[in-house]
């Protein structure tokens, strides 16, 4: 009885219809966080973290770096998620939810690269080199894009949702081959710094601005995230009573 | 605190622009994405309640000849 109820919740707040209040009560929720979880982030990341004893001050891009890379891989399987979720369910806000995440996930993913070279320079000597986890990461890079521009191709919305959560899944098998490549292969980048079985190998006020920075990035996507889909809401649903009564709510605002 | 002065603080130990250059395009990239999102849902809601309003139009000439 419970579980039957509880699964007849969930089904309703997937319908577009119920998710798009909640989802315009949340997105300034979880944008206020963000901005106080960087500003808390970049204070400990700059004022309150050493200099590092081995790499000097240009150590200070991993507050960056680390966050925005896991975001990226994470962004990618929460996409493969709702994919999966979409193809088999048929629920409608599932592959909104993917497609909503799918810019700010490249985002993060561009940022990871683009500090990954910075940082690269100055302590291996190269902006780029193409080994396992950079080529991995570059790869992860263009199936965002890949996945954007198939998306943005197909007109019909049931093609469209069924081919963009298919190149999400197959996409997906380039995550765990991202974040191992470190392990399997001999790369220039180093290993895990944070894991789920040892110890960190750096000091905990690093650590814990970084993990601040991740906190920051995760809310900042849910946000992101949950302001894209409104809009995608609102396009997919047009031809209903409550996009018609929301619209004139929202045109009598402009 | 971990800086002598602001000019130490923006020299970063003489990585200034390998620091910056990674915090100053990501906060770029975020403000684009920000900006490049409520760009999105103006001109979509716009867009929409013309297309409503068009189809609106269309039902009363039907029924006023």
């Amino acid at each position: 009885m419970n579980s039957t109820e509880s699964r007849f919740n969930l089904f309703h707040y997937a319908a577009p219809q119920a998710f798009y209040p909640i989802a315009g009560k949340l997105a300034p929720l979880f944008a206020a966080i963000a901005l106080l979880l960087t500003l808390a982030g970049l204070w400990i990341g700059f004022f309150q973290a050493p200099t590092d004893a081995v790499q000097g001050e240009v150590y200070r891009v991993i507050f960056i770096h680390v966050p925005a890379a896991w975001m990226s891989m994470f962004v990618f399987l929460v996409m493969a998620f709702w994919s999966a979720v979409g193809l088999t369910l048929n629920t409608r806000l599932s592959a909104l939810m993917a497609q909503a995440l799918a810019p700010t996930g490249a985002m993060f993913c561009f940022v990871a690269l683009w500090t990954g070279a910075l940082w690269g320079r100055p302590t291996w000597g190269a902006y780029w080199v193409w080994d396992a986890r950079l080529t991995s990461q570059l790869l992860l890079l263009f199936l965002y894009l890949g996945y954007m521009a198939l998306v943005a191709a197909i007109d019909d919305p049931r093609r469209r949702d069924k081919a963009g959560a298919i190149l999400c899944l197959v996409g997906a098998v380039n995550v765990p081959i991202i974040y191992f490549s470190v392990k399997w292969w001999n790369t220039l980048h180093q290993g895990a710094s944070v894991s789920l079985t040892k110890a960190p190998s750096m000091a905990s006020i690093m650590l814990s601005g970084m993990l601040v920075m991740a906190l920051a990035a995760w809310a900042y996507t849910i946000a992101v995230a949950l302001y894209r889909v409104r809009v995608l809401i609102l396009e997919r649903e047009r031809h209903t009573d409550w996009v018609r009564g929301e619209l004139a709510n929202i045109g009598e605002v402009h | 605190m971990n800086w002598e002065s602001w000019s130490a603080f923006w020299d970063m130990g003489g990585n200034a622009f390998y620091v910056w250059g990674s915090y100053g395009v990501t906060a770029l990239l975020v403000i684009v994405e920000l900006v490049q999102l409520r760009a999105r849902r103006l001109s979509s809601t716009r867009k929409l309640f013309r297309l409503q309003r068009a189809a609106a139009g269309r039902k009363l000439s039907e029924v006023q000849p």
